[in-house]
């Protein structure tokens, strides 16, 4: 199966403010994809311009090599950032009127919704009103409107902030099986240990453009190697004048320092012995939330200066908040 | 699925809610018994149509079919009782009777309890005229049955040069209580929709909506969905209103007038509610707070008050004016002017039709309009989004 859901080159400025710069990436049928980045980097205009919600100034959004339209539309599940449901209506009636929004007949609507809100833990509350439920219960109920129409494509934004562990659980293991099923799933989120854990390829997302793109191996290969040391008795600043060596943080007897290329960990290893005993020596390779923040910091400057004149109004992501930037 | 089809499912979402609302049950419920009260209030005060009840004396016994005969000719609903003096004029104390007829043919004595009714006294006057003029024609040996077949034929044949504008108290009533309830379906339900295309955006359920329907669809199934219940809504309580008014006899089952307004009402409700819940759309998905939509519908809301207040102020006492028959051509006032003129009985055809024609024409510009606005707009939360920008954007 070689279906793929892809973005290529897709634009998007709202007045003076460009959000999306030519992003492109794509996702294959079958595997989980994480968009990462901070916020105001494009990725919930990018999902919206997926979906259709949006429509992008340029590029295509093509799925098995045709550009979506409704119908295909009609088969994409999606969980927007600001959740989204009729707060006086029934759990199950609201569910099932969604599902035949999607195309469903009634009778499997029904059915659907009986097994979604089994397996999500609220068939307790399907005859409630979704405002009387709790956050964590109608997130859930959020992820089973996303769900209910049997969709083709997954496209979640933030779909795991604000879930308790068991509902992140329940929300992987959603997610692993319908990839299992061959469907491509796409979500954006800011826990980037739960992505690192979750996803087959990563894309980090900066200033409307797509960063970086790959597996989690792969894009913690392209960053600088680590390598951490516990030496107790070591003078502060003892790595500093060791070749190719750049000391990234010193406390309580335990150094991290960045290698370089040409930088000899032996070496390492003999000049921490003579200071005396050495507890700990591992070689490590960047977190992904390393990687992240250093992508990110390296385009800091220009982001801020642009960020200065987002004053545009509308309650969405592309408006950068300067705290996340700094 | 097709257009139709997802419009439908809306159009059924909105009905199913709105059905459970209190809100529409307790407004719609509140206007029927104002109906109702305003139909027995009239009873009471004795503004609609109501007997006079008068007693005869055996001695004035001859005068009953002379008394019945004349009085429906002027006419004048009269109901004769038949009772002895002492018990007459006991009843007219207790007015029970409006009066009592004592005496004999040739010298007619009225009982009253205080004073003589208008209508009564020139019913009387009259029949005493004609025992007096029954006695000289016999008298000059003639036959009175012959004299008074030949008087009840002769009559005046009226040519009216400028007939006046003047509408009847029932059709004043029925064409004020026709701009009473357009004026709240409109107002009601006009707002309604409002609320519900600002809820959408508030819950943010619009951008799950979004990815499954356009947004034309999702603005016509809500505007089609509340606009059925506000149909059923003026039809009973115009129908219980009228139940109300026949049932206690202020208006006539079989009235015309008052058939054709209800007719008409409807089918102002219908291009009245198609052309302001289409605007109401429009300027309420400007905004993304239930706060916000007050402020938003005001310019709507101030057209619709405006027809409304010009119609209840100046029609009842001035049902030909020219002034508001020409507003009543322009589509943004003819949905809260033409019913009450049209109830009032003052609209010469071609008026009628130029006020539908040009509903016809300006609710498919509405609606493309509206959808554009509502298209652009209705995905901006966040603050207001000015009516100049959900217009250009695309």
């Amino acid at each position: 199966m070689n279906r793929q859901l892809e973005i290529d080159r897709v634009s998007k400025r709202y007045g003076d403010v460009i959000a999306l710069h030519g992003i492109a990436f794509e996702v294959r049928a079958g595997e989980i994809f994480g968009l990462v980045g901070s916020n105001g980097a494009g990725k919930t205009t990018a999902m919206r311009i997926v979906l259709g919600v949006l429509e992008a100034d340029e590029g295509a959004v093509r799925w098995d090599g045709r550009e979506i339209g409704l119908e295909t539309r009609r088969r994409i599940g999606y969980m927007p950032e600001e959740r989204g449901l009729y707060p006086r209506m029934r759990v199950a009636e609201q569910l099932v009127y969604l599902a035949r929004l999607h195309g469903m007949t009634p009778a499997e609507a029904r059915a659907s919704v009986d097994r979604w809100v089994e397996r999500l833990g609220v068939a307790g509350r399907r005859d409630d009103d979704v405002i009387k439920l709790s956050l964590g219960n109608q997130q859930r109920v959020q992820l089973a409107a996303a769900l209910v129409h049997d969709p083709e494509i997954l496209v979640l934004d933030e779909p795991f902030s604000g879930l308790d562990p068991v509902a992140v659980d329940v929300m992987s293991g959603v997610l692993r099986d319908k990839a299992g099923a061959g469907v491509p799933v796409m979500f954006s989120s800011h826990q980037l240990d739960l992505v690192q854990r979750l996803c087959d390829r990563v894309g980090i997302v900066g200033r409307g453009r797509m960063v970086a793109v790959g597996t989690v191996d792969e894009l913690r290969a392209q960053g600088q190697e680590e390598l951490v040391v516990r030496a107790p008795a070591a003078p502060p600043g003892w790595a500093a004048a060791l070749a190719g060596v750049t000391v990234l943080d010193e406390s309580g007897g335990s150094t991290r320092l960045a290698l370089h290329d040409g930088a000899d960990d032996q070496v390492i290893l003999r000049a921490a012995l003579e200071t005396g005993p050495v507890h700990e020596f591992i070689r490590a390779r960047p977190s992904l939330t390393d990687l992240f923040r250093h992508i990110v910091s390296a385009g800091e400057e220009h982001t801020v200066n642009a960020c200065a004149e987002h004053t545009v109004s509308a309650g969405e992501e592309h408006i950068v908040s300067i705290e996340d930037q700094t | 699925m097709t257009s139709f089809g997802t419009v439908r499912l809306i159009a059924g979402r909105e009905i199913t809610t709105r059905l459970r609302s209190k809100v529409l049950r307790i407004a719609t419920l509140i206007s029927i018994l104002i109906l109702v009260a305003i139909a027995v209030g009239a009873k009471l005060s004795g503004g609609g149509p109501s007997y006079q009840d008068v007693g005869i004396a055996p001695g004035a016994a001859p005068l009953t079919a002379a008394l019945a005969s004349t009085a429906s000719a002027i006419p004048v609903d009269l109901r004769t009782h038949d009772v002895t003096e002492e018990a007459g004029r006991q009843q007219v104390r207790d007015g029970k009777l409006d009066a009592l007829l004592a005496g004999t043919p040739g010298s007619i004595q009225v009982v009253v309890k205080t004073d003589l009714g208008d209508d009564l006294r020139s019913v009387l006057q009259l029949v005493a005229q004609r025992a007096a003029l029954d006695q000289q024609v016999t008298a000059l040996g003639g036959d009175p049955a012959e004299v008074a077949a030949a008087i009840s034929t002769a009559a005046v044949t009226v040519t009216a040069l400028e007939p006046p504008k003047k509408a009847d108290s029932q059709q004043l009533a029925v064409g004020i209580l026709t701009s009473i309830l357009i004026y709240m379906a409109l107002l009601l339900n006009g707002q309604a929709v409002a609320q519900g295309v600002v809820e959408e955006k508030t819950s943010r359920v619009v951008e799950i909506l979004l990815g499954a329907v356009r947004p034309w669809q999702l603005m016509i199934g809500k505007v089609v969905g509340l606009g059925a219940v506000g149909l059923v809504q003026v039809a009973a309580i115009a129908l219980s209103g009228v139940a109300a008014a026949v049932a206690t006899g202020v208006l006539h089952p079989h009235s015309v007038s008052t058939v054709s307004a209800i007719v008409w009402l409807i089918v102002w409700f219908l291009l009245g509610y198609a052309a302001y819940s289409l605007a109401f759309a429009a300027v309420a998905s400007l905004v993304s707070r239930q706060e916000e939509v007050a402020a938003a519908t005001t310019p709507v809301l101030m057209l619709l008050i405006v027809g409304y207040v010009i119609g209840i102020s100046i029609l009842p006492s001035h049902p030909g004016s020219p002034f508001v028959a020409a507003l009543s051509l322009i589509p943004i006032f003819a949905p809260t002017l033409m019913p009450i003129r049209l109830a009032l009985g003052v609209v010469p055809a071609w008026q009628a039709v130029v006020s539908l024609a040009g509903m016809v024409v300006v609710i498919p510009l509405l609606l493309w309009i509206a959808a554009r606005i509502y298209r652009n707009a209705v995905l901006r939360s966040g603050a207001r989004v000015r009516l100049r920008d959900a217009w250009r954007a695309s």
